[in-house]
């Protein structure tokens, strides 16, 4: 889960990370009593999590309270490389910069480990200085038991080549930048720019936090930090009943068991498409082993509600569970939609396969639901699936 | 031979007495598993009845090793508690820990990994997050449906658990030596190169077949492994290609982050590898079965 630039900072600061005062709001007035507590001045920053926001005027310098609230009302509700600004973060005014370096941990699945990379040269896209400058970017492995030291950050700053004047306080930004990582279970804890300012102190402008979501039963803040304003209508619904559900742009609407076989389907649809018209996945659903008639419902409810979904197609293998519940499952599924009341109008293939699943098919031919037809193999029945998607 | 696991390993699971440990001891001992005992220390002294089989239950992973011998944990025990439970079965040194639990938070397996590294690696992990491993004909420790095929000389590595099970449904008039579930976790213990490995070098192995998905590096370094290491043919396949970038596809490690990780990467590898890549998993059985006749 990516965190917007303010609860970032709100995380930095709550473990000693240092940082400007900054409020967040959702409204233009909002922003003339925060910049008068602000001291009158204000950086007015657009909640994106997209790069290159400056470029695109989501950062403006605001002079004074009425200033603030112009520039909150010109960038609220901008489009920011297809992200709408919701919220915008006033930050206290930074003392002049004069320099501009680069913090981050994150998770370094090859070396099943974690890295702290450090640069002098931040305030760029770090991925450009990776490509252009390698050697400008310190890669410093951290130990998942032993962490960050004050010992192991001067490893790192010495690694990466802070200045002496700086030393102390990057390699203090380092540890607290840590206890952030562990503390909140984040995946990227990432400071850019770290800056040096006129008055010589080391301070995080910016930063961007990820957070892992299979950590929330330590953490029920976690709920909290969701952007449910940018959430897609479908996804937030899916969500909602538990589901494992990605909104796509395609015409296919796909129900599978397993994220690996469900991924597997999606493919296998796109290459079908392309005999039909160029159709596509429409969504991501998994299922999961259990694929109880409830959580068919669920999910069926999910994809015939979503309007650029033309056909379905239900992939299952039955490993753990049996294809005859699965079979009992979809059929129990579409008289539940319909006694709710739902439109059931659009056509369903099913595969299933392993598990009983001679037993499966023989339930859904002995049901013979109009809507619901059969393919015994996965690439005849997204074949199949494509091809009602396109009529 | 097989890989990993045979009919000589005494398997003990860590969590039996849950909902889920029960369930799946008990599929485990009716596909032939040796299981010699449980463990939970609220539960030590007691006898858990498997349709007649009396599993004992251990107070800690090191008191099952010294009363029945046991080689191998399969550990149920819900995600709070896995990281605990995987230090137990390191720190008790036994040789295989299977780590079925899914959704752990991935400093916890950070944590149990780099632990197993300072104790000098005795303890050999598979998952989390993963369906475990089965050696048909022999022993099945996880949760991988036993009577989908027969022992063969197909081996096969897989991040993910349903395509594991379709591969082995779609190749199952051939028979596999042994089908591991490594997992999709950013962090797994044992790798696909781990498995290729020790498949290269098992000489009830034949053909590998090795699955994918997108995410991280595993698969390109797979590939460089198979182009330095392995003489028997592989044959593979990637889930993944159609996965919008920075969207987590279901598996806490299946996404792709700006340009890395993608399906097309990994197949690309692999094919400069030598690997014949499917493009779906039904082709991937197809030169499986052309490769073995080859």
């Amino acid at each position: 889960m990516d965190l917007f630039e303010y609860q970032a900072r709100d995380l930095f600061a709550k473990h000693g990370v240092p940082v400007l005062a900054g409020e967040v709001i959702d409204t233009p007035e909002a922003a003339r009593e925060v910049t008068e507590r602000l001291g009158g001045r204000s950086v007015v920053k657009a909640q994106v999590k997209v790069g290159g926001r400056g470029k695109a005027g989501g950062v403006k310098l605001a002079s004074d309270p009425q200033d603030a609230v112009e520039k909150a009302g010109q960038i609220l509700g901008m489009d920011i490389k297809g992200h709408t600004v919701h919220k915008v973060m006033l930050a206290e005014t930074a003392p002049d910069i004069a320099e501009e370096y680069y913090v981050s941990y994150l998770l370094d699945r090859t070396n099943r480990t974690f890295l702290a990379m450090a640069s002098v040269e931040g305030g760029m896209d770090i991925e450009e200085v990776a490509a252009t400058k390698p050697e400008a970017l310190a890669k410093i492995p951290v130990d998942a038991i032993e962490g960050v030291t004050p010992e192991k950050a001067r490893e790192i700053v010495e690694a990466a080549k802070f200045p002496a004047e700086v030393a102390d306080q990057v390699a203090e930004v380092l540890v607290t930048l840590w206890k952030t990582f562990i503390a909140e279970d984040a995946l990227l804890v990432e400071v850019n720019p770290l800056a040096k300012v006129a008055d010589g102190r080391v301070i995080a402008l910016d930063g961007k936090v990820s957070l892992d979501a299979n950590a929330e039963f330590r953490h029920p803040d976690f709920a909290e930090l969701e952007d449910k304003a940018s959430a897609n209508p479908l996804e937030a619904a899916a969500k909602a009943k538990g589901l494992n559900y990605v909104k796509l742009d395609g015409e296919v609407g796909i129900i599978g068991n397993g994220a690996g076989l469900v991924m597997s389907t999606l493919d296998v649809v796109a290459y079908a498409g392309e005999n039909h018209g160029g159709v596509k996945p429409a969504n991501f659903l998994d299922i999961g082993g259990g694929a109880s008639a409830e959580v068919m419902a669920n999910g069926l409810e999910i994809i015939l509600g979503d309007p650029d979904v033309k056909s379905v197609f239900v992939n299952v293998f039955g490993g753990i569970t049996a294809c005859d519940a699965v079979a009992n499952g979809i059929v129990q599924a579409l008289e539940l939609l319909k006694s709710k009341g739902e439109d059931v109008n659009k056509p369903l293939v099913v595969r299933l396969d392993g598990n009983n699943a001679e037993l499966g098919r023989k339930i859904l031919t002995d049901a013979n639901h109009p809507l619901v037809q059969q393919v015994d193999t996965m690439d005849g029945a997204a074949e199949k699936a494509a091809e009602l998607a396109a009529k | 031979m097989a890989i990993f696991l045979t009919k000589e390993s005494k398997v003990i699971v860590q969590g039996m007495t849950g909902s889920e440990g029960q369930k799946h001891t008990r599929r485990m001992l009716a596909s032939g598993t040796n299981i010699v005992g449980g463990v939970n220390p609220r539960k030590a002294g007691t006898v858990v009845d498997f349709d007649g089989t009396e599993i004992p239950v251990f107070g800690s992973v090191a008191e099952a090793i010294e009363k029945t011998g046991a080689d191998v944990t399969v550990i149920f025990v819900p995600e709070k508690f896995t990281k605990d439970a995987v230090i137990e079965a390191i720190d008790a040194e036994i040789p295989l820990a299977v780590v079925i639990t899914e959704g752990i938070a991935v400093h916890d397996t950070a944590a149990f990994w780099a632990h197993a590294q300072a104790k000098g690696n005795k303890t050999r992990i598979i998952g989390p997050n993963c369906p475990g491993l089965i050696t048909p004909g022999q022993s099945n420790a996880g949760i991988i449906p036993a009577d989908i095929t027969k022992p063969g000389r197909i081996g096969l590595v897989s991040k993910s658990g349903t395509l594991t099970y379709q591969m082995m449904y779609e190749l199952r008039d051939i028979g596999f030596s042994s089908c591991v579930g490594i997992g999709g976790d950013p962090i797994i213990g044992t790798t696909h190169i781990d498995a290729l490995a020790a498949f290269e070098a098992d000489p009830d192995t034949d053909l590998i077949v090795m699955i994918g998905e997108i995410g991280g590096d595993a698969e390109e370094r797979a590939a460089d492994f198979i182009k330095a290491n392995v003489t028997k043919p592989v044959v593979g396949y990637v889930a993944g290609f159609t996965a919008p970038e920075g969207k987590t596809m279901g598996h806490a490690g299946a996404i792709v982050s700006g340009s890395s990780g993608t399906a097309q990467a990994k197949k690309e590898a692999l094919e400069a590898a030598g690997v014949k890549v499917g493009k779906t998993p039904s082709e991937t059985a197809r030169l499986a079965r052309a490769a073995l006749q080859g």
